[in-house]
């Protein structure tokens, strides 16, 4: 074995929960359980307003979690990655649309890189939500488009801003190398038809919008996809636990031939591979939250996890959908929100495929 | 309770006692055991200090760090990792005194008569009689897959000891001795060329009752001791990133760059991440274990493991390209060892091939998971109730 690749740490990563961490969880569930009921999902993704603010009001401002990330000293809740992975988890559960991901975790992640105290602390409170202005599907490291900057003022369109229509602050590369922190108020911001319905993308247009700089872009980029990519492995875990929770139960209530339809054996041996994949994920999605934590291996770490999670998550929705029969493929049930995420997830922070490219780097196994 | 100072304490006193250095190997290895420092969480006075097994890598490191033998593992892993477990958990205290210390310490190799060509998944239907006279037991049949069989000094055995009650309730757990004159040998050579395993046929082989482990027709309960263990000793080791089948096949894309193609290395790519979350897996399995909420998930590492390490190794036999074409040696042996990363690439593809039939299924463990993890309900049976003599065969 060569030397020079980087082997386990030494340290092993923590890959359990913490009893804090099951108190969040629990009470982050609790809090969707009563708020964010399968329908009301639906419904809402049929309104104008898809994103579900008095649940971000809850979220944020009721119980802070939009400042995990964020040192107290900006008015965060100086936790971590590891616990804002428990929150993706239970919103990835519940197919949530809120902008926890994009705001709290990804323009959060590029505030810390440029050290932008005032706008932290707003994001962290909730009552602010930002969005980063680089395109959901690409990965730590990939090319994204900068604006034009012209006598001090920014132009061009950017397309596929995941939540950009509930954002407050956008943060935009420029082609000066700078990240540009511009109003929303400022900006022309539309909704694209989106394949995922409870996280949608939009464009935004600039059109000489004033920017005020706040640090370098392409470390500030990289520093928050890779965090986004990194716990977005937490969020498949949810979207995954539930499609095979939820389609267990389903079997076991659904009867046809006389049995219930969870006693073929056929499917159990679906349903236990499916499980034995989730088991997989959790660990891969733990390792990565762990080590964006303590900043050892995290390359390695969430590259793992974002070429294992994408496959494991769209794989469940789409066994949820088959096992589920004809009810799965109609408007009402829910399992189509986990589907259109779970597939517009492996897009997003780049697909498997661009992070195992990484990895041939990282880990030594170069292509031909 | 014993704490990891009172571990390194006993172990510093043992090392004292014994300097490896001025010691025979078993001397050493019977005072190792004699001190409790055999394998911590046994009993005292059975080679353990009723410690918890999480604080066994204490007394290994410290042994290991002074040049101490061990008791070559993987050469008696069935005695440790499936006869002790059963007989601690339903042996006798005369029983635990005479075969836990020469099982631990190697002088006596264990195997298990367990699998028969008729009863291989569904084991339950096993047909070798044991039958009582007076104070032993007689046994007659055929057992099958039994690696180790000429080695060993003794076999966990089960047979049947009532036909006329449904399979599950007729059948009763012994100690074999290996050595008795009804007891033959023959290997059973496998795709690899070798003869890892053994056909073993009983004729009117007589075993003691004071031989019999639990109760008589409860030889089912007293097998899933055993066969739980063997699931864990199967997938459970821990590895470091690129331990396993994994580490061979990079190792030769890194240093045979004229081999690599694009296909391969996208599938080369992936199996090394499969590789890698299946680690992190076992590790974190290992850390619930640790912190004594075992889960569920120990179920699954064995389905896991024999997956890769067939995908692995076909992909490295691919990758050898015209060499792949070449096998190392077909001559007919019988190994002490079984080394799943030992040899050359096809010799591997080939080994792994048992990995999902050997130790259960990966059928059965699929049924297993799905009926006891996630609680979905049992095929329909039509042998629970049938007497053993009148199933279908």
């Amino acid at each position: 074995m060569s030397t020079t690749i980087p082997m386990s740490p030494s340290a092993q990563p923590g890959l359990l929960y913490s009893e804090e961490e099951e108190a969040l969880r629990a009470a982050v569930r609790d809090l969707l359980t009563d708020h964010c009921d399968p329908a009301g999902v639906i419904a809402r993704t049929e309104s104008d307003a898809p994103h579900d603010r008095a649940l971000w009001k809850s979220l944020t401002e009721g119980m802070g979690l939009a400042g995990l990330l964020v040192p107290e000293e900006y008015g965060g809740q100086g936790a971590g990655p590891r616990e804002a992975a428990v929150v993706l988890e239970e919103l990835g559960r519940a197919v949530a649309p809120v902008p926890y991901l994009t705001s709290a975790v990804v323009a959060t992640e590029a505030l810390l890189a440029c050290d932008a105290g005032d706008l932290l602390a707003e994001l962290a409170s909730g009552r602010r939500i930002g969005a980063l202005g680089v395109g959901l599907h690409l990965a730590p490291g990939a090319a994204f488009t900068a604006v034009r900057l012209e006598g001090g003022a920014l132009h061009g369109e950017l397309t596929g801003i995941a939540d950009a229509a509930v954002a407050d602050v956008l943060l935009v590369p420029a082609d000066d190398g700078g990240l540009y922190a511009v109003d929303a108020a400022d900006a022309t911001v539309t909704a694209q038809t989106s394949l995922d319905l409870t996280r949608p993308v939009a464009t935004v247009a600039l059109d000489g919008a004033p920017g005020r700089r706040l640090g370098d872009a392409d470390t500030a980029v990289r520093r928050a996809l890779r965090a986004g990519a990194g716990l977005l492995a937490s969020e498949q875990l949810g979207l995954a636990d539930w499609s095979l929770t939820e389609t267990v139960r389903y079997l076991k209530e659904r009867k046809q031939f006389n049995r219930p339809v969870g006693g073929f054996q056929a499917l159990k041996h679906r349903l236990a591979q499916l499980w034995l994949e989730v088991v997989h994920l959790r660990a891969a999605a733990r390792n990565a939250s762990d080590a964006l934590a303590t900043g050892r291996d995290a390359d390695v770490a969430v590259a793992v996890a974002q070429a294992y999670a994408a496959a494991v998550a769209v794989r469940a929705a789409e066994e949820a959908l088959q096992l589920h029969g004809g009810i799965g493929m109609t408007w009402e049930h829910p399992v189509h929100l986990y589907l259109k995420r779970a597939k517009a997830d492996s897009i997003a922070y780049g697909t498997a495929g661009a992070h195992r490219a990484a990895l041939a780097g990282l880990v030594e196994l170069p292509a031909p | 309770m014993t704490d990891t100072e009172e571990l390194r304490r006993r172990t510093a006193e043992l090392l004292a006692a014994h300097p490896p250095a001025d010691t025979d190997r078993l001397d050493f290895l019977r005072a190792r055991f004699d001190a409790g420092l055999a394998w911590v969480h046994f009993p005292e006075g059975l080679g353990g200090l009723g410690a918890p097994r999480s604080l066994q890598p204490v007394v290994d490191a410290e042994l290991a760090a002074a040049g101490a033998p061990d008791n070559d593992p993987r050469r008696i892993g069935i005695g440790l990792g499936m006869a002790a477990p059963t007989i601690l958990q339903y042996g006798t205290e005369e029983q635990k005194r005479r075969f836990l210390r020469p099982l631990w310490t190697g002088e006596e190799v264990w195997c298990q008569l367990f699998s028969e060509p008729g009863a291989g998944s569904d084991l339950a239907a096993l047909g070798t009689r044991a039958v009582r006279e007076g104070e032993d037991w007689v046994v007659n049949g055929q057992k099958v897959w039994t690696s180790s069989a000429h080695l060993a000094r003794w076999a966990i055995l089960i047979a049947r000891t009532d036909p006329d009650v449904p399979k599950h309730r007729g059948i009763t757990y012994f100690v074999c001795d290996m050595t008795d004159p009804g007891v033959e040998v023959r290997p059973l050579r496998q795709i690899t060329g070798e003869a890892e395993f053994n056909e073993v046929f009983l004729t009117g082989v007589r075993i003691p009752d004071s031989r019999r482990l639990g109760e008589v027709g409860d030889g089912w309960r007293v097998a899933q001791t055993t066969l739980n263990n063997e699931r864990v000793a199967i997938g459970g080791a821990r590895l470091p990133r690129e331990g396993g089948m994994i580490g061979p096949v990079s190792k030769t894309w890194r240093e045979r760059p004229e081999l690599r193609t694009h296909d391969l290395h996208q599938r080369l790519l992936k199996l090394w991440v499969e590789a890698e979350v299946a680690r992190l897996t076992g590790e974190r399995l290992r850390q619930q274990l640790v912190a004594g909420h075992p889960g569920p998930e120990g179920a699954g590492m064995k389905l896991a493991f024999a997956r890769l390490n067939q995908e692995i190794s076909g992909l490295e036999v691919e990758l050898r390209g015209e060499e792949g074409l070449l096998y190392d040696d077909w001559t007919m042996r019988r190994p002490e060892l079984v080394d799943f990363t030992g040899r050359d690439a096809g010799y591997r593809y080939l080994r792994s091939k048992g990995n999902s039939i050997e130790g259960g299924t990966s059928e059965v463990l699929l049924n297993i998971v799905a009926e006891r993890v996630l609680g979905l309900p049992a095929e329909p049976r039509t042998d629970k109730d049938v007497a053993w003599k009148d199933l279908a065969r």
